[in-house]
């Protein structure tokens, strides 16, 4: 395939800039304005980014998001910059360095000095949790700061072209991306001020948050904190794992979705929960051929309707099925998938190889909370809501007075939980702060119902029993 | 365990169908949704009060008397799971509505290969209509009426 970059779509419009180019180890590479270095190098058809420190293995782009790393490379002689969450700009020149990056040749830092404020309510993640937390402790009064690291707000909103289900009261039946930008708009109106660029790196007591924007340190301190921080990814061990060409389906989904780039011709989906197969069903609007997806447990994951509307699409869904090992040398070049039985042992003599140029990973979620254990929050290990979460009040308080936590953060459910978790922590942080209104009053009253309502169904029950596990009475908290 | 919950795939018997004489009178809706999930903006969608669900977790109960086969709801689904068919108007064909958010989007009178729930071809088919509610759309196609349980999507040929 020539061209990655998707220049028609069913549902998106991608409104490219200006078209320039930058330098890249002698090449001139063409690029949009508006568009990361990454994606232009993975346009052109790059693969390998940098290596691995010990084996020098090749690593390609993989979160997209500025998380892993594995985008590393000079730009204009500053080393180590996360290729994937900077923006490409004219006459740049581009260089890898590999997992050893020289001393810096020129100054690195783009910030100034570093800045202090006191604040009355943080809130960290601008996902449809931490929006409705904002727009709620807002409207009532509050100063409310909004955090977040991407430059978009909306969180997974932003990535979801699809139209959302849930309940029709809360936007089901909207596309994801409007949500996101309805939700802004409101926050905006109420008078949040909206942080966005700006990465939370740390908890201090009492209550001090530090954050990095534009290169530089600012420290906030804060009287009460709404975390709502969302989920990261889970991986997936098997041979060659660390292939370009290996992606989160979080990944594929920024790639594809935001940068307007499709990953690869043909695709090879691991896992068959709702994400799996949603991204799938992306992928081939975007035209990209979904070989197979496999799950390994003998039934599929996610909901019947989404599995029905890809095998119209005619792609297979084999349950029951695990990826043995990625092919390839440099990048992936296929795969060999097997059958298993119920104790996950491989059946002997079901091996297959799978031609394909992307294998994209959609094992689950963890809620993200080390910002959280840095805070001292006490947690629980509660496989229904996907792994370790804090422990909560009915408020959403955590463990520590004044830190309050909603979304996939507080455990994997899904937007209109989301939300309305958020809609609880914004109403309750206000009536920490200052008392309770006719309003926040019957804001909470409203979200516990819609909660309730949410949480029914064979699909509802697991995360009902999960919630029910680590929720607290007040007294615990500190 | 009921087998589409390992294959994806919806068989008529997994489905509470209209009776053959309703199926003969005009249009009407038949939703392709069978799990408790959490949703429910089909019920909102249907403006003569067709679908009711007591608990949003609940599947669509469509009263297949009062569906007038109008074929609103089926943009409106996030499941794409609503097709509506119309076997009343010939004995050798019937129309089937079905959601659609490809490119590209056929016209009416284009000729595509209508499928079955796994994508195979089934037989040749022609665009009879084509709305568009949003980014998605409804498309309805002729095929033959032996077919009516079997074609629930189409591919233009590029
Ligand atoms: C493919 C896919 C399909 C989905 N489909 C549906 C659907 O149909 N219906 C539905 O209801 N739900 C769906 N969901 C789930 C839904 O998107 C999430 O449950 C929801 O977005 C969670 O909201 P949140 O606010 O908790 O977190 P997020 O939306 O993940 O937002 C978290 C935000 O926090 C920011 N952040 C994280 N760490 C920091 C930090 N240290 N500093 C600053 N900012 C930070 C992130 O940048 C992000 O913007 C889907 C999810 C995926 C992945
Ligand atoms: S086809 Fe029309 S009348 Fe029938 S359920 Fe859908 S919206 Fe209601
Ligand atoms: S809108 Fe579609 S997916 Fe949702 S309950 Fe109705 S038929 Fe099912
Ligand atoms: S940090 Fe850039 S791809 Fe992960």
């Amino acid at each position: 395939m020539s061209e990655r970059r998707i220049f028609e779509h069913p549902i998106l419009d991608f409104d490219r800039g200006y078209e320039f180019y930058f330098d890249f180890e002698g090449k001139k590479i063409k690029a949009y304005e508006g568009e990361t270095i990454a994606s232009a190098l993975y346009a052109d058809g790059l693969r390998k980014f940098t290596e691995s420190k010990k084996l020098e293995r090749p690593r390609g782009f993989f979160c997209a998001i500025g998380k892993c790393s594995s985008c590393l490379m000079s730009v204009d002689g500053r080393p180590n910059i996360r290729t994937c969450v900077t923006l490409a700009e004219e006459g740049m020149e581009v260089e890898r360095h590999g997992p050893k990056a020289e001393f810096p040749q020129t100054d690195v830092g783009r910030g100034g000095e570093r800045k202090k404020e006191e604040i009355e309510i943080a809130v960290i993640g601008g996902g449809p949790a931490g929006l409705m937390a904002s727009i709620v402790a807002a409207r009532n009064g509050s100063e409310v700061h909004l955090f977040d690291e991407g430059d978009d707000l909306g969180g997974q909103l932003v990535k979801q072209t699809h139209q959302f289900f849930g309940s029709h009261q809360e936007d089901a039946g909207t596309r994801g991306i409007d949500i996101g930008k309805e939700l802004l708009e409101e926050a905006r109106d109420v008078g949040v001020e909206i942080h966005n660029g700006s990465k939370v790196l740390g908890y201090y007591p009492e209550k001090k948050i530090t954050i990095e924007s534009d290169g530089r340190l600012e420290i906030y301190d804060s009287q009460g904190i709404v975390y709502a921080g969302g989920a990261v990814e889970n991986y997936l061990s098997f041979e060659n794992n660390d292939l370009p060409g290996v992606y989160g389906a979080g990944g594929v989904q920024t790639l594809m979705n935001e940068e307007g780039i499709v990953p690869g011709e043909k695709v090879l989906m691991i896992g068959s929960g709702n994400v799996g197969l949603i991204v799938g069903y992306q992928l081939l609007q975007a035209g990209v051929n979904v070989v197979e997806i496999i799950e390994a447990l003998p039934e599929i994951g996610g909901y019947q309707v989404h599995a029905s509307k890809i095998r119209r699409a005619g792609v297979p869904i084999r349950a029951s099925h695990t990826i043995k090992k990625a092919i390839g040398d440099e990048k992936v070049e296929g795969a060999v998938v097997q059958k298993i039985d119920e104790n996950w042992n491989p059946v002997k003599g079901t091996e297959r190889e799978v031609e394909c140029d992307v294998i994209c990973l959609a094992v689950g979620l963890s809620p993200d909370t080390g910002f959280l254990r840095q805070a001292d929050c006490e947690m629980d290990y509660v496989p229904e809501l996907g792994g370790f979460v804090p422990l909560r009040t009915e408020d959403m308080m955590t463990t520590q007075r004044g830190i309050y936590v909603a979304g996939d953060a507080a455990g994997i459910e899904e937007a209109t939980v989301a939300a309305l978790e958020g809609k609880i922590a914004g109403a309750a942080i206000y009536e920490e702060l200052h008392e309770e209104t006719e309003d926040t009053r019957r804001s909470k009253e409203e979200a516990k119902e819609g909660l309730d309502k949410m949480r029914k169904g064979p699909y509802g029950e697991v995360p009902k029993q999960g919630v029910k596990t680590c929720t607290v009475d007040e007294e615990v908290c500190g | 365990m009921s087998e589409y919950k390992s294959t994806g795939i919806i068989r008529k018997e997994d489905l509470e169908i209209p009776s053959d004489e309703r199926l003969e009178e005009g249009p009407v809706v038949i939703m392709e949704c069978v799990e408790n999930i959490p949703c429910d903006p089909c019920v909102a969608a249907c403006s003569f009060d067709a679908v009711e669900m007591e608990e949003i977790t609940d599947t669509p109960d469509v009263e297949y008397e009062t569906c007038t086969g109008c074929g609103f709801c089926v943009t409106e689904c996030p499941g794409l799971a609503i097709f509506v068919v119309d076997c009343s108007y010939s004995d050798e064909n019937c129309k089937i509505t079905i959601p659609y958010e490809y490119i590209p989007v056929p016209d009416e009178g284009d000729e595509v290969k209508a499928l079955d729930r796994e994508g195979n071809e089934v037989q040749k088919a022609v665009v009879t209509n084509v709305r568009q509610s949003g980014k998605t759309y409804a498309v309805t196609i002729e095929v033959d009426k032996e077919n009516v349980w079997k074609v629930r999507g189409f591919e233009v040929e590029k």
